[in-house]
């Protein structure tokens, strides 16, 4: 009912515009188009101002509105982070500066130059010098900021400090995976065929004990905070995109080709449910890259805490090896002591035997 | 054909039009089917391809208006929704599968079938031919088939909708592995490869009319129409064409590869995947990037492809209603060639966060950014041009003001965005769609409202109605930056595009009342669209009627053609050329159109 009376409503308003619309063409004609075409003009030209002074209060009022909103509030919950801010801020200034101007400068020539009567144009077809002036100014200011930019960019991506940590991150429709590599600090090998839901989500090659010890979890990634982290992204399916909005960084997961991405956490996230004076909060993971019909669902949640309680959490963890083969838990630790030594030669082998096989 | 021939045969049709005053506008042989139908006259296939596009506007305007219902309303349910939608909208409210495939076909729709064939196929059909002095195109059939590989695309499209498994749901961009695995997702089955073969034959489309337009504009030109005495608008209609015939083939290829991968077994771009329920595929050594390449060598220009038109039309419109000549005229041609160029240098700046290699992604930043320093002087020259003219604000020159204001603001976010280091933060969030929704989306659409309300007396005879075109300016130009200004703070927020349902975010959930706003602002502007279209057609039978051979007092030759120009354009000769088309203002004329010979005592001319 109520969309019937919407759309009577609309045709309504419709009936009445086109009435007035076409009305001011007959008052027009009586009154002679060239004088209400002059009135229409002035009209135009006044608005154009109007539309430039309101257009400006909706700027202040919109920043007035949504800024509290953003992340500029927050501050960046990466140290690498806090240089994309900064650089943030300097676009803005620029950018900002120009669009103000300009468009000032647009409506304000608008109203200005409005038909008068008695006004001869000025025939001005070229002048080198501005043209110049508007070609080198430019370019200078976006010197200044390619500059900035590729500093950052070659930081962001490069390599990570010595003591980086590393965690592997693989998406999947629509969840995330993360792996440590446990103890001995090295990942095993994987292969995608030897994938199985309930017991080898990230496809490891058991025959190579250095993934014996790996950690295997889904939903929540532990970071410790002040320390390097370096993510290793892969996906099972479909392009998926480790977004991490607070620490100001973003990777594509892209199926057969891993990609990296560092940052170093700076708050923990007791110390951001702090700052940001909100109880929930949580250090969200979004899929930034369209993956299908649960995209928007796809949330993996990061929990930065300190050394220690990493440390405590850690302990806590069972390596996913032995969650598949308890019977062979107990041994585990023996074991994989006996093959730390042997370990640069045997596994390599075991897991060529086991790819070839494939 | 040789243009001679072209000549001759065209001319026979003229002399037969000079004979009869009151059959000015019917040829002799023109049966319904060849004058409306499949005709070969530009100015037809000029309208063909503008309505086909205005039908294309309204149902991709359609599906945002509904996606925006979700997105605006993620809680309430609307049976009427169900009643259209049926299965897509069980209960009243849009499934994630069916807002999925509005958002993908909105987008495919504007860029491709509005923004493109609606834009370019109108006015380079409508202008080049009229604005060098030509009588039609260098191959009028081959122009008639353009039109209808664009027809034919268009119902293929149309028909994916109404598949079962739904049209594809994978975002205009289509990347794979995604588009390649209908076990990925159900809009990846059959409604893929009709979007894919739609695809396929807009490129075709596309080629044919390129290479139509390049043709025309380097070899009928008429006497005395030097290069650079053409109208800005031709200059950017020609770069245009370029712009696609160099680079929509490189997009067949990267579909060609996706048709492979998809039904023929080929791993062009699959490697390593498991798909839930499926298992792994055989697939192995393919690049998912490689698509993203091929894919942006297009997808760049393609932007470029949609603004220049309208930059050209801008600069033609600001420049006669400011009754001045455009500033920095060998500029502006210097600025569009730089756009062309770099056009072709800057795709990866899409692909900044797949894992590029940094170094690539570092000259990927600097040529990206090398845009803004043409893009400023374009603006600048803009600005200049209405400093101390006389400005007529009709409805064509307000929408030519709205576009340098909109290409403004959305150029310099431009800025933001082509800064891989800041790309890494914004990318994928609702930045990037207030950016290209501004700079490319709203801008170009103002250049074809400016195009089409300065050009429509010449098209049809009649004048659109002017307090209706006054009315759709004020709110469209309002409404645009009301819908996409906010979406910069959600941008800033760091939410992510595509998403159906932002409640489970802890990070992205605070705009809900934005979202409602949003959502209220973009029915009424559709709404004001609706205006417009009736204003369009209601015009074309019911509109004031043109009494004069040139009613906004321009230089152009299409000002010199009869109100109602039959095929052929000209009445007897085309005429000649003596100067360039911006003598507004000059030695205290008015204006002094091109076909004007240069008088002894004419201070410089061009």
């Amino acid at each position: 009912m109520t969309m019937f009376l919407t759309i009577a409503v609309i045709v309504l308003i419709f009936v009445v515009i086109f009435q007035i619309a076409k009305a001011s063409e007959y008052v027009s004609v009586l009154k002679g188009e060239e004088v209400s075409r002059k009135q229409n003009n002035k009209i135009n030209g006044f608005l154009m101002m109007g539309f430039l002074v309101l257009g400006l209060i909706g700027v202040w009022y919109c920043n007035k509105l949504y800024y509290g909103k953003t992340l500029l509030v927050q501050d960046a919950a990466s140290v690498e982070g806090a240089r994309v801010d900064s650089m943030l801020w300097v676009t803005l200034a620029l950018t900002g500066v120009v669009f103000i101007l300009t468009q000032i400068v647009l409506f304000w020539f608008a109203y200005k130059y409005q038909e008068k009567e008695n006004r001869k144009v000025f025939f001005f077809p070229h002048n080198t010098k501005l043209e110049v002036i508007w070609t080198v100014i430019p370019a200078i200011a976006l010197t200044v900021l390619v500059v900035i930019g590729l500093r950052n960019w070659f930081l962001f991506t490069g390599e990570p400090p010595q003591n980086a940590m590393v965690v592997e991150v693989t998406g999947k429709q629509f969840g995330w995976i993360y792996r440590y590599p446990g103890k001995d600090g090295s990942f095993g090998k994987k292969y995608y065929k030897n994938i199985d839901n309930a017991s080898n989500s990230l496809g490891l090659i058991w025959e190579d004990k250095l993934g014996h010890d790996d950690l295997v979890m889904e939903q929540t990634m532990y970071l410790v905070k002040g320390k390097p982290v370096k993510l290793i992204i892969g996906s099972r399916d479909v392009i998926h995109d480790v977004g991490l909005s607070h620490f100001r960084m973003k990777m594509d997961a892209v199926p057969g080709i891993p990609t990296t991405l560092w940052f170093t956490p700076k708050y923990t996230t007791k110390e951001m449910k702090e700052l940001t004076k909100n109880p929930d909060f949580q250090y969200e993971i979004s899929c930034d890259q369209m993956c299908g019909n649960g995209h928007y669902s796809m949330k993996g949640v990061i929990e930065v805490v300190d050394q220690e309680e990493y440390d405590a959490w850690m302990v806590k963890q069972k390596p996913y090896y032995a969650q598949q083969f308890p019977d062979k838990d107990t041994a585990a630790p023996k074991a994989v002591a006996d093959t730390a030594k042997t370990a640069s030669a045997k596994p390599v082998e075991a897991v060529k035997k086991a790819v070839a096989k494939l | 054909m040789s243009n001679e021939a072209v000549v001759h045969a065209h001319g026979a049709v003229t002399t037969h039009e000079g004979h009869g005053d009151h059959h000015h506008e019917h040829h002799h042989h023109e049966t319904f089917i060849s004058k409306y139908v499949f005709s070969q006259d530009h100015k037809m296939i000029a309208k063909q391809f503008l309505i086909t596009g205005m039908v294309w506007a309204v149902l991709g305007g359609l599906m945002s208006v509904l996606f925006r219902l979700q997105l605006g309303y993620p809680d309430a349910t609307f049976p009427w929704l169900e009643d259209i939608l049926g299965k897509w909208a069980k209960g009243g409210r849009i499934t994630p599968e069916a807002y999925y495939a509005l958002v993908t076909t909105h987008g495919t729709v504007l860029v491709f079938f509005v923004l493109t064939a609606g834009l370019s196929g109108t006015f380079a059909n409508f202008l080049i031919p009229l604005q060098v002095g030509a009588r039609d195109m260098a191959s009028p059939f081959m122009n008639m088939l353009s039109y209808w590989f664009f027809f034919a695309a268009s119902i293929v499209m149309l028909s994916s909708m109404f598949v079962e498994t739904g049209p594809f749901s994978g975002g205009w961009t289509a990347y794979p592995p995604l588009s390649a695995l209908g076990d990925a997702s159900p809009g990846s089955k059959i409604g893929m490869d009709m979007w894919l073969i739609s695809m396929a034959l807009f490129v075709v489309s596309s080629l044919l009319g390129g290479l139509n337009y390049i043709a025309t504009v380097l070899n009928m030109r008429t006497k005395g129409m030097s290069m650079t005495r053409l109208p800005l608008t031709i200059w950017a209609l020609f770069f245009t064409a370029v712009l696609g015939v160099l680079s929509f083939p490189v997009l067949f290829s990267g579909f060609i590869l996706l048709i492979f991968d998809r039904n023929f077994g080929t791993s062009f771009y699959l490697s390593d995947i498991f798909i839930n329920g499926v298992g792994a595929l055989p697939n192995e050594g393919g690049s998912a990037i490689l698509y993203q390449h091929l894919f942006w060598f297009l997808g760049h220009p393609e932007v470029y492809i949609i603004l220049l038109p309208a930059m050209g039309m801008v600069s033609e419109i600001l420049s006669v209603n400011s009754r001045k000549p455009i500033f920095g005229y060998m500029a502006m041609i210097g600025s569009l060639f730089a756009i062309a160029i770099l056009a072709f240098l800057v795709w990866a700046h899409h692909m900044f966060v797949t894992g590029l290699n940094p170094f690539l992604g570092s000259i990927f930043v600097l040529l990206t950014l090398l845009i803004a320093v043409p893009s400023a002087i374009k603006v600048f020259n803009w600005l200049t041009t209405l400093w101390r003219g006389n400005i007529r604000f009709t409805p064509g020159m307000m929408f030519a003001i709205g576009f340098v204001s909109l290409f403004i603001s959305g150029g310099l976010t431009g800025i933001w965005l082509g800064n891989s280091a800041l790309d890494i933060h914004l990318h994928d969030t609702y930045f990037v769609i207030a950016h290209f929704h501004i700079v490319m989306g709203v801008a170009s659409m103002f250049g074809m409202f400016a195009g089409i309300y300065h050009w429509f007396p010449k098209m049809y005879g009649k004048y659109l109605n002017n307090t209706m075109g006054y009315i759709h300016f004020w709110v469209t130009i309002a409404g645009a930056y009301l819908i996409f200004w906010p979406m910069h703070y959600e941008g800033l927020a760091g939410m992510p595009r595509r998403y159906y349902d932002y409640s489970i975010w802890e990070s992205f959930k605070q705009f809900v009342e934005l979202n409602r706003f949003i959502s209220t602002v973009a029915m009424i502007v559709f709404a004001v669209q609706l205006l417009f279209l009736f204003n369009f057609f209601y015009s074309i039978f019911k509109g004031r009627k043109v009494t004069t051979l040139n009613p906004w007092g321009a230089n152009t030759l299409e000002w010199t053609t009869p109100i109602h120009p039959g095929h052929g354009n000209w009445v007897g000769e085309i005429p000649e050329v003596h100067r360039w088309a911006y003598d507004y203002g000059k030695d205290g004329k008015e204006f002094i159109p091109q076909t004007t010979p240069v008088g002894a005592d004419e201070s410089d001319h061009h």
